[in-house]
């Protein structure tokens, strides 16, 4: 092989409480697509964000071209010559395409000011060469989403870049587009070029790359040419440990049914979701980023309005318009974005907790502090809140502890049924594990839990049943002690069945 | 750093029920610095004018300012939650002619007034459906329906002034509503008291309780501080803003129907520009533009400030655009001085 293009050498990156990347090596060689695998928070964005200039790896170094190379900035990323086709194009609608594709490198002409003739004719120049028939002076907004990688493909190759990372690239593409983008893919690699190609889909990994990085827990482990594994390799690569050790898991008698769903559907995300949940059981609901788990979750709970499905909670039928309905039957949502949907960061933990109950501390008519306090000190305690005070503002504490308090919450309504979404993302190892058992511990109490989580193991370690969702349907549905992280894996991405 | 919690071993630290309370966050907390400039404001007055301490003048004062002050405690709840109503002026005017009108078909004071708060409580209603149905910024919307309220009066009133009101409404605004009444120890006595200000005293009140004691309060604040968790945790967060919409312009009316009594007569023009003078009422209050954050406190001591500053300067003939000047002045340094001090203590740990 000839030298690489870009290498990584031994790069660590960690934020407070996770190690997002640790030790890792890969190099780019041009010409070829490198495929970066793993599970959600496996480090793949982290590698890109370190690739792109927004991170700072503690350390390690970046070569490119054999010599050492420190971004501080996304621009010092660029004169580099990498750019980055971001999942959710990062662009200005407003602008035109050729005012996108050259933002922030505008040529000039000799009075100082833009270049217009010259920038709308290169930019027509550069869209020519990757075959986009789209019009330099189109405002952005009209464009397609397909077509808006294209223009960030043009705008790529204007920095005379020498490395493209696309990240997920596919996600809001049809089967016609994709072939498309891959067209262009593999003129860029004709080109000598270096594309770095990150999707979960893996009819598309062997379809375009040649070489793979798996990275799982922040650690490289694998890597090599596609040809040279089958499928079944790479899940099991990206799943890897043993995971039923990882959580004890405690013995809980599980009732009769408390919620039964049927036939859930909204317009777009999810559709024809049916399960039944029992009390003290812990369900798991297992699936990609956009499989439409949390979608269905928020149309149970009455964020979103459903089209149809009916919903019993104890055997009597249950209308549910708006999250007070929920609450008011016994259903508990915790959403999946602590900062702006879980926690009012700017309020203090009491009024935190109390927030979604406070009919429950009211006297008269007036809200009564010594109660709500008595609250907020028995869940704070069970759930080992840290904090000064119980009036301290949210915005001081750790994540874990924000988590904490959000959980807190949702247990002051009393509910029968509670819907985990992701609880455990982003915080530390000490507050996820008093999480994991807490959520044993519900279990144990009663309560039915759905657990919506991307963690393998955590969803393999606490659920008694486990349901895969995949473009918004219900794929497949295991029993504890009746399941292998390869078959979740697999029918999570949709990997043929006998690979798996 | 965080320790992995064993279970069972929950109290190996104690958390607080209250938050330690040390004096310089309380002596630069914004009630206290409203409350000295309060004081100040009636000290410099009463050493430059020998007129303004005297009860019957404060009490004109009091009137000249309570219309807005009533309409500043809706405006409150509405910046609040991160809405506005910049309608409310044109919402005064509508209702006054509404009042104007039925007053010359010969209908009973008390009868004015619920046309007063009915006309009020529509427009209110109105920019309410708006914001909350079409989902519409109410910036936006009340500017609009500013011009429109306003608008309707001009088309309907043209240049012609409604003057004909019956005695016993024009009473209730130029009389006082409690008399000036001597107790017979020296010194101690119940001022006079215009009905407007005494309206807006019990309103203050029952806003301050509702607001700060109540769960609905309680669901405003989270309302403020984030929109989107607050509906998670189950409050009706579009509800309780068309409900304040409704109230920001039944106050509105009501204040119109004060004003109307009071002057005696209405144009097209009434209370023009008032709604700049409540936003500022309300933003000297402490009340955060950025929602979230704000007292009734606060902007009841806002509201006397404003008042007996306008009141002290015109007592000593300063001109309304002096008075314009120095107010605008006043505002940007008190919401600028905990920012200096923050400023400066950055500026002193950093050094």
């Amino acid at each position: 092989m000839s030298d690489p293009v870009l290498t990584l050498t031994a790069v660590s990156k960690s934020f407070p409480g996770v190690r997002a990347l640790h030790d890792v090596s890969l190099s780019l060689q041009s010409g070829r697509v490198t495929a970066l695998i793993g599970e959600n928070g496996a480090g793949k964005s982290t590698i890109v964000k370190i690739l792109t200039g927004i991170y700072r790896p503690d350390s390690g170094e970046i070569h490119v071209g054999g010599a050492a190379r420190h971004f501080s900035s996304p621009r010092d990323a660029w004169a580099a010559g990498i750019a980055a086709i971001h999942q959710e194009t990062v662009m200005f609608d407003e602008l035109t395409v050729a005012e996108n594709i050259f933002m922030g490198h505008m040529p000039v002409a000799a009075t100082g000011g833009v270049d217009w003739s010259r920038m709308r004719a290169r930019a027509a120049d550069l869209l020519e060469r990757i075959d986009a028939p789209i019009p330099p002076g189109l405002p952005l907004k009209r464009l397609s989403v397909a077509q808006k990688h294209l223009v960030e493909i043009a705008r790529a190759l204007s920095h005379e870049a020498q490395v493209v990372i696309m990240d997920e690239p596919t996600a809001a593409l049809s089967a016609n587009e994709i072939d498309d983008l891959f067209r262009i893919v593999e003129q860029l690699k004709a080109e000598g070029h270096a594309v770095v190609f990150i999707s979960h889909k893996f009819d598309e990994i062997f379809r375009i790359a040649d070489d793979f990085v798996c990275l799982r827990d922040g650690e490289k482990v694998g890597e090599g040419p596609v040809a040279s594994v089958t499928e079944a390799e790479l899940v099991r690569m990206m799943v890897g440990r043993p995971v039923d050790q990882v959580f004890p898991k405690r013995d809980v008698p599980i009732g009769d049914v408390v919620l039964s769903v049927e036939g859930l559907s909204n317009a777009t995300e999810y559709a024809d979701i049916s399960f039944d949940l029992r009390k003290g059981e812990i369900l798991g609901l297992y699936g990609l980023v956009g499989a439409g788990r949390t979608e269905a979750m928020q149309g149970l709970f009455g964020i979103t309005p459903t089209t149809r499905g009916r919903v019993t909670l104890e055997g009597r039928p249950l209308a549910v318009a708006s999250p007070a309905d929920a609450i008011a039957a016994g259903i508990s949502y915790v959403p999946e974005d602590r900062q702006d949907q879980g926690a009012i960061l700017s309020l203090g933990i009491r009024e935190n907790v109390t927030l979604a109950s406070l009919g429950q501390y009211v006297r008269g008519l007036f809200l009564s502090r010594p109660l709500e306090i008595d609250e907020t000190r028995h869940l704070g305690r069970r759930l080992a809140v840290k904090a000064s005070s119980w009036e301290q503002r949210l915005a001081e504490l750790s994540g874990g502890n924000q988590q904490k308090v959000v959980i807190a919450k949702w247990l002051a309504t009393r509910p029968k049924v509670i819907v985990l979404d992701e609880p455990t993302k982003g915080i530390d190892i000490g507050s996820k594990a008093a999480v994991h058992e807490f959520i044993g511990e519900l279990a144990g109490e009663g309560l039915a839990v759905v657990l919506i989580s991307s963690e393998l193991p955590e969803v393999m370690g606490l659920a008694d049943r486990l349901i895969v969702m995949k473009e918004g349907r219900i794929v497949e549905e295991f029993q504890r002690g009746r399941w292998s992280a390869e078959a979740i894996v697999g029918a999570a991405t949709g990997a043929r069945r006998d690979a798996a | 750093m965080n320790v992995p919690v064993q279970p069972g071993q929950q109290d190996r630290y104690t958390v607080l029920d209250t938050a330690p309370r040390r004096l310089r966050d309380f002596l630069l907390s914004w009630d206290v610095i409203l409350v000295i400039l309060f004081v100040l404001t009636i000290v410099v007055n009463s050493l430059v004018s020998p007129y303004f301490l005297d009860v019957y003048n404060l009490a004109d004062a009091t009137s000249n300012f309570s219309e807005k002050a009533i309409i500043a405690l809706g405006m409150a709840l509405l910046i609040l939650v991160r809405d506005i109503d910049l309608s409310v002026a044109a919402i005064v005017a509508l209702a006054s002619m509404g009042i104007g009108y039925a007053a010359e078909a010969g209908w009973s004071p008390t009868m004015l007034f619920a046309v007063g708060l009915g006309i009020g409580l529509l427009c209110g209603v109105f920019n309410g459906a708006l914001v909350t149905r079409f989902r519409l910024p109410s910036i936006v919307v009340t500017i609009g329906t500013m011009s429109l309220f306003r608008g309707l009066t001009q088309v309907i009133l043209g240049d012609q002034a409604l003057r004909s009101y019956p005695q016993g409404f024009l009473d209730l605004g130029q009389s006082y509503f409690i008399p000036m009444t001597e107790t017979g120890i020296p010194w101690l006595f119940i001022p006079p008291v215009p009905l407007s200000f005494l309206v807006f005293l019990v309103l203050a009140l029952i806003f301050g309780i509702v607001l700060h004691r109540t769960a609905v309060g309680r669901q405003l604040f989270a309302i403020g501080s984030n929109p989107v968790a607050a509906r998670f945790s189950g409050v009706p967060v579009n509800r309780l803003r068309f409900l304040l919409f409704g109230l920001s312009g039944m106050l509105s009316g009501l204040a119109g129907a004060l004003l109307t009594a009071r002057l005696g007569s209405m144009r097209s023009n009434i209370a023009v520009g008032w709604e700049l003078d409540i936003v500022t009422m309300v933003i000297l209050g402490g009340v955060s533009i950025a929602g979230g954050v704000g007292s009734i406190l606060g902007v009841f001591l806002a509201v006397l400030v404003l008042g007996l500053v306008t009141f002290g300067m015109a007592l000593n003939n300063i001109p309304g655009q002096v008075i314009s000047v120095y107010i605008g002045a006043l505002l940007i340094a008190v919401i600028s001085i905990p920012r200096i001090f923050e400023r400066l203590r950055a500026w002193r740990a950093g050094r």
